[in-house]
């Protein structure tokens, strides 16, 4: 019945509208079970769903925890570290352990780009990439643009800027994947040494100008800004970055009338985001938590295939 | 020993041969080309009707990973792979362990390729002790042990003044001098080529400008050396220009290309196959196209492999932890005849003058060539037969190769060392 039968979900930049579209769908009764005063269905009863980062994360690692737990499966965190695999084992070793210990589900972050796509290719599990490297961020793209439709009610023909690090960001490039699929007017906006090689041909506008970048937008997409970056030398100071790219509340007069701001967080207050702005209605951060569960749940519940009426109930 | 070749293309572009014709083996060396050469009843009879008969193929850039990598390649396994790659001749580069930078690592390497009697093993020495790039390897001492050239292949030498030092004393020894050019502080953490493919798969990427930037400094450097500079594994279009002004400055400057580079392009990344990772990285179809037009243009010397095994353990793995390099001996020539020559890119002739003389005057080699009296290295092409790429039935130990699985036309059909047929249809003999 439903459209997404993919073994994976790997990224954004080679999936269909309409598998996009059917997730989308599908958390909107994922959603209406995270508000219930019970937020249990037995829909996943008997799956697990294991989760393994090798990057550090709060919010994307419990949100794939409760979300597998409120539709019933088991969801094992498995400890490890970079360091862990320097000691010796292989990845394709640990995922083969973790294989033959049966989860269904193996949500995987990596700091290098292509390593769920490899884990994939070695594994009868389901794999879920919650971000590898500067490649993608599917499930956080597809919490934006869940988002995005919550408040606005559609995709189709919205001006979206992305605001910030665009060169190590891989939620800008599932952003950037996941919306031009829905006919968005895409822009990326910040300082040239932060722009990907070639970034036009991906159909997006490059701004350097802050102002000029958000003039008439619907939506604006501001990214953490790392402070490494800066240590390695690609732009000259915090304080100047704050000056030239830190979006404040005043900037939304340029925007359109009713644009949102979204963050995924977490945000650096008073460097890519003003607190006033962080703190006002506009901006939907807390609202994207909440949508990342839904989404994930919509996700697992697609994966496994679960009935559609258990879900009602 | 008498060995007779008949009937086959015989190209000898030393020679400007290009005929069907018969050739003459007598004890190791060439006696005769000629049409109809009469057999006296003694010789081994090869018939070569429909093949090509070229000088062996020479091959100036390989790793054979002997001594200290022995379990990614070694001196035998590596020896045959050319053989069956159809080259005689192959020049190993000194990045090994210990590596090439005194005479008694050269004599190893001369002595196993000798011991395995397969292809003709020239190792060329260090130019910085322990490839540290602080200060030159005793590079007369390599050069009486035989090394025939002089490079720190797999990282560039990064201080200018040394590498000026290494080119004033190479020209004093008369070799060349086989630079890896890479600004290292551009290509850092990169993975493939900086480019839109870069930026579609989330790869860090490598600037051509990181290659160009350290060409433009060898040619100033071998203008005022006089130095025979040999430029390896050229990729990028700006780095053909860089070269074509020199050349025509009159600088001694020569340059190779790879088959991998002639033929794949950033896109194949895709899958995250780690087999495509290599260092040059595979460049944008703009440069591949370059590259071509120099080949057949005349503007590059030579085709080597940069043949780089590779364990398995090396490349199965995440995309950024993978080594670099491409196990590429067992399919260079048919690469080339299937993408370049049979589609018309590239004239035979020009494909055999680029696997022989080329290479061989780099080296200051007298192989290379079919004039008779001169050592009977010889490899035929069967330009016709169709093969698929499996790297399970490599010689070599390094199975890492993007053309897995492709099906390419022309492959070498037999090699001659010394007038011993070493290799035949992808086997030894």
């Amino acid at each position: 019945m439903s459209i997404y039968r993919r073994k994976d979900l790997l990224g954004l930049r080679d999936i269909e509208r309409e598998e996009i579209e059917a997730i989308l769908s599908t958390a909107v009764p994922m959603k209406d079970i995270i508000t219930r005063d019970v937020k249990k269905v037995p829909t996943l009863k008997g799956k697990s769903v294991i989760t393994l980062f090798y990057e550090n994360s709060t919010r994307t690692r419990t949100s794939f925890d409760l979300a597998g737990r409120y539709l019933s499966a088991d969801t094992p965190n498995l400890a490890v570290s970079t360091s862990s695999v320097q000691k010796g084992e292989s990845l394709k070793d640990t995922i083969k352990t973790i294989e033959m210990m049966g989860p269904d589900v193996l949500v995987m972050r990596h700091p290098l780009s292509g390593a769920p796509h490899y884990v994939a290719r070695n594994t009868s599990m389901h794999v879920i990439n919650a971000g590898d490297g500067i490649n993608e961020h599917p499930t956080q793209a597809l919490l934006d643009m869940y988002s995005i439709l919550e408040r606005k009610g559609r995709l189709e023909g919205l001006k979206v800027a992305i605001v910030g690090d665009i060169l190590h960001s891989r939620v800008a490039r599932s952003n950037i994947f996941g919306l031009s699929k829905f006919g968005c007017e895409l822009r990326v906006v910040g300082p040239s040494t932060l722009m990907p090689s070639n970034i036009e041909k991906l159909g997006v506008k490059v701004y350097t100008d802050l102002k000029e970048g958000i003039r008439g937008v619907d939506v604006i997409n501001v990214l953490r800004i790392q402070r490494e970056r800066q240590q390695s030398g690609l732009f000259p100071s915090i304080d100047e970055y704050q000056e030239l790219y830190m979006v404040r509340t005043e900037h939304l007069s340029l925007a359109a009338d009713d644009a949102i701001v979204l963050h995924p967080g977490p945000m650096n207050r008073g460097i890519e985001i003003s607190t006033e702005l962080a703190e006002s209605s506009r901006c939907v951060v807390n609202e994207q938590v909440a949508n990342g569960v839904a989404v994930r749940m919509a996700i697992l519940y697609l994966m496994l295939g679960g009935g559609k009426d258990e879900i009602a109930g | 020993m008498r060995l007779l070749v008949k009937g086959g293309r015989v190209i000898d572009p030393a020679n400007n041969i290009d005929e069907i014709a018969d050739v003459l083996v007598i004890d190791g060396k060439i006696a005769a080309i000629g049409k109809e050469l009469s057999p006296d009843g003694n010789e081994d009879i090869v018939d070569a009707e429909g093949k090509i008969v070229c000088p062996g193929f020479i091959d100036i850039h390989v790793h054979l990973r002997d001594p200290g990598y022995e379990y990614k390649e070694d001196i035998i396994t590596g020896s045959k792979a050319a053989a069956v790659g159809g080259f005689t001749t192959v020049c190993c580069m000194p990045n090994t362990d210990p590596v090439v930078d005194e005479g008694i690592v050269a004599e190893y390497i001369l002595r196993k390729s000798k011991e395995a009697g397969l292809v003709n093993v020239l190792p060329a020495g260090s130019i910085t002790k322990n490839l540290e790039g602080e200060g030159l390897s005793e590079m007369a001492e390599l050069a009486q042990a035989g090394c025939v050239g002089f490079s720190d292949d797999g990282k560039p030498v990064v201080k200018s003044d040394l590498m000026r030092h290494a080119m004033d004393y190479a020209r004093m020894l008369d070799l060349p001098v086989l630079s890896h050019c890479e600004d290292l502080a551009l290509s850092r953490n990169g993975l493939m080529h900086e480019g839109y493919y870069s930026t579609l798969y989330g790869l860090q990427g490598i600037p051509a400008a990181a290659e160009e930037i350290m060409i433009a400094r060898d040619v100033r450097l071998a203008s005022i050396t006089r130095a025979r500079l040999h430029v390896c594994h050229v990729s990028t279009e700006g780095s053909l220009r860089i070269i074509e002004q020199a050349k025509a400055a009159g600088i001694s400057v020569t340059c190779e290309v790879t088959p991998h580079h002639l033929t794949l392009t950033d896109e194949t990344v895709g899958d995250y196959d780690t087999d495509t990772k290599v260092n040059p990285p595979l460049r944008s179809e703009r440069d591949v196209k370059a590259l071509v037009d120099a080949v057949a243009s005349g503007l590059v010397d030579c085709i080597a492999t940069d043949h780089a095994p590779q364990n398995i353990e090396s490349k199965d793995c995440e995309y950024a932890n993978a080594s670099f390099g491409i196990s590429g001996l067992e399919t260079a020539v048919a690469v080339i005849m299937d993408r370049l020559v049979h589609p018309g890119l590239l004239r035979i002739t020009d494909m055999v003058r680029l696997f022989t003389v080329g290479p061989g005057r780099i080296l200051g080699l007298d192989s290379g060539t079919l004039t008779p009296g001169s050592k009977a290295d010889i490899t035929i092409i069967d330009p016709d037969a169709k093969r698929r790429v499996d790297p399970s039935t490599f010689y070599s130990k390094g199975k890492n190769t993007p053309f897995k699985g492709m099906e390419l036309c022309g492959w070498p059909w037999m090699t001659i060392r010394e007038g011993r047929v070493i290799a035949r249809e992808g086997r030894i003999v």
